[in-house]
């Protein structure tokens, strides 16, 4: 039969020196973390330290890190999109015009707010990526997404230094996204204008849509038409960072 | 302790899992997969998603939201839960001395032994010691070095994120659909050692294991334990006397 322990002295110091240690160490992390911008918009509930654990680990591995891409006979025969909303009247006018009046509009801190439309876009130069979309839900498939990087578009407008989020919205209202400058200036995050050798289709977010390959489906909002660059989503609906957190869903999808 | 943090987390992970799996109850191999494409196989439940052809004319209500959100925070806690006993059972011969099968019984006789009292329903360790016996030593080995590296593997696969910083780590799997249905098939092996291992602790007496466990001895009826060191009473002639002859 073992002893049953008791709490000496010694070992009672040597828990409150670790407790102390642990908090200060915390507090550090805290600070750290906040200064490097590590923790995300939704960081607060119960869900909040797994969540800033996934993004400050995943940010500090991928700050870099390009998606996979795959070769031209990877590409899906069957790609899927999930069904959206019927389409506002907004969106049905611009539809039978061809699309010609669609505008995307970028404000927020930038030094020159603009609007382009889809040729002004495909004008900064086209680029093409074969990359998977993968869904929360599991499911996924290959294409290849024809466009603009993002970052073409904000060295037009001229962002500022303090800017840390660009969020963008969709025509379709409750659609709304943000993603950090790491995502923002990366080489893959696409004003996405075709797929396949062809037009973008309705059902995949044609005639715009924002590609972020890094981060799962429902980061890359679908008719996309105005863009804000900020420092703080405080003020963006409820503080959140996007929609997605307000229907109980991440606002982090790189896992 | 590390136990009982890594019960929490993983009955977390496991109803999280299986309400993810319910948005999406189809399995795929190689690296696409969804509705339009042949699965490599179906889970016959309703799905939380009208797009998923099930057969049921219903759709569950969606949980996926708060559900990866407790998955990801669930596996964070396992995981460090486990490589603070990691690191702990290195440090104090756990693995060496406890996990690691005893140098006598690295053959394939011994195993057979053990496997053989179980079946007649014999005490498994006969010299009445607590050690593992080396079934158990081999099913723990089994999870610590191979389940749960390939759990932890085959769910970071999934993350794009993830994938872009290590490739190899979704490509050595044979893609992301792969990586997915090996994740399924190894909850599946680690939920199939938690049945047995309930059941074992069932069998081998429930209070005295749960009390060697929090207390850190067998203190529970039924099982022989040395009493309390207190001086008996002192026999006396008197006492003797009473004795017949």
């Amino acid at each position: 039969m073992k002893p049953v322990k008791h709490l000496t002295r010694r070992k009672l110091i040597t828990a409150g020196a670790a407790a102390v240690a642990g908090a200060a160490g915390l507090a550090a992390a805290d600070k750290i973390a906040r200064r490097y911008g590590l923790i995300p918009p939704d960081c607060g509930g119960v869900y909040g330290p797994g969540e800033t654990l996934t993004y400050a680990a995943q940010r500090l591995l991928t700050t870099h890190s390009l998606a996979r891409e795959f070769s031209r006979d990877m590409i899906s025969k069957s790609p899927f999109a999930n069904a959206v909303a019927p389409p506002n009247d907004l969106f049905k006018q611009h539809q039978a015009n061809g699309f010609r009046d669609w505008k995307l509009s970028v404000d927020g801190l930038v030094a020159h707010p603009a609007s382009f439309s889809l040729s002004d876009i495909r004008s900064l130069g086209i680029h093409s990526q074969i990359t998977e979309v993968a869904c929360e839900e599991g499911w996924s498939y290959i294409a290849e997404w024809i466009g603009t990087p993002l970052k073409h578009v904000l060295n037009e407008v001229g962002v500022s230094p303090q800017a840390r989020y660009i969020v963008y919205f969709s025509i379709e209202k409750p659609i709304w996204e943000s993603i950090d400058m790491a995502d923002a200036l990366h080489p893959q995050t696409f004003l996405t204008l075709g797929m396949n050798d062809g037009d973008l289709p309705v059902g995949f977010g044609g005639p715009l849509r924002l590609r972020i390959p890094r981060q799962l489906g429902y980061k890359s909002v679908k008719y996309v038409t105005h863009l804000t660059v900020t420092d703080s989503l405080k003020s963006f609906g409820q503080g959140l960072g996007s929609a997605s957190p307000e229907y109980g869903y991440s606002w982090y999808a790189g896992i | 302790m590390t136990h009982w943090i890594t019960v929490i987390a993983f009955l977390a992970l496991l109803l999280s899992g299986i309400e993810i799996i319910i948005s999406h109850p189809r399995f795929y191999w190689g690296e696409t997969g969804n509705v339009m494409m042949k699965p490599l196989f179906t889970i016959h439940i309703p799905a939380s998603r009208d797009t998923v052809p099930t057969g049921y004319g219903y759709v569950m209500p969606d949980q996926n939201g708060w559900s990866r959100y407790l998955h990801f925070q669930a596996a964070w806690v396992a995981v460090l839960t486990g490589l603070v006993y990691g690191l702990a059972s290195l440090w104090n011969g756990h693995f060496r001395k406890d996990i690691a099968p005893a140098p006598g019984d690295r053959n394939l006789r011994a195993f057979r032994h053990v496997i053989a009292r179980y079946l007649h329903r014999a005490p498994a360790n006969p010299d009445g010691s607590h050690g593992y016996n080396v079934v158990q030593r081999i099913a723990y080995l089994a999870v610590i070095f191979v389940l749960f590296p390939l759990i932890i593997w085959t769910g970071l696969a999934m993350s794009p994120a993830f994938d872009s910083a290590v490739p190899l780590a979704v490509i050595a799997l044979g893609g992301r659909q792969s990586a997915r249905t090996l994740h399924f098939f190894v909850s599946g092996a680690l939920v199939l050692f938690l049945i047995v291992h309930v059941v074992m602790v069932t069998l081998s007496g429930f209070r005295s294991r749960m009390s060697a466990m929090i207390i850190g001895h067998a203190d529970a009826p039924g099982h022989e334990v040395p009493g309390p060191e207190v001086p008996g009473p002192i026999p006396s002639p008197a006492f003797k006397s009473q004795e017949p002859a």
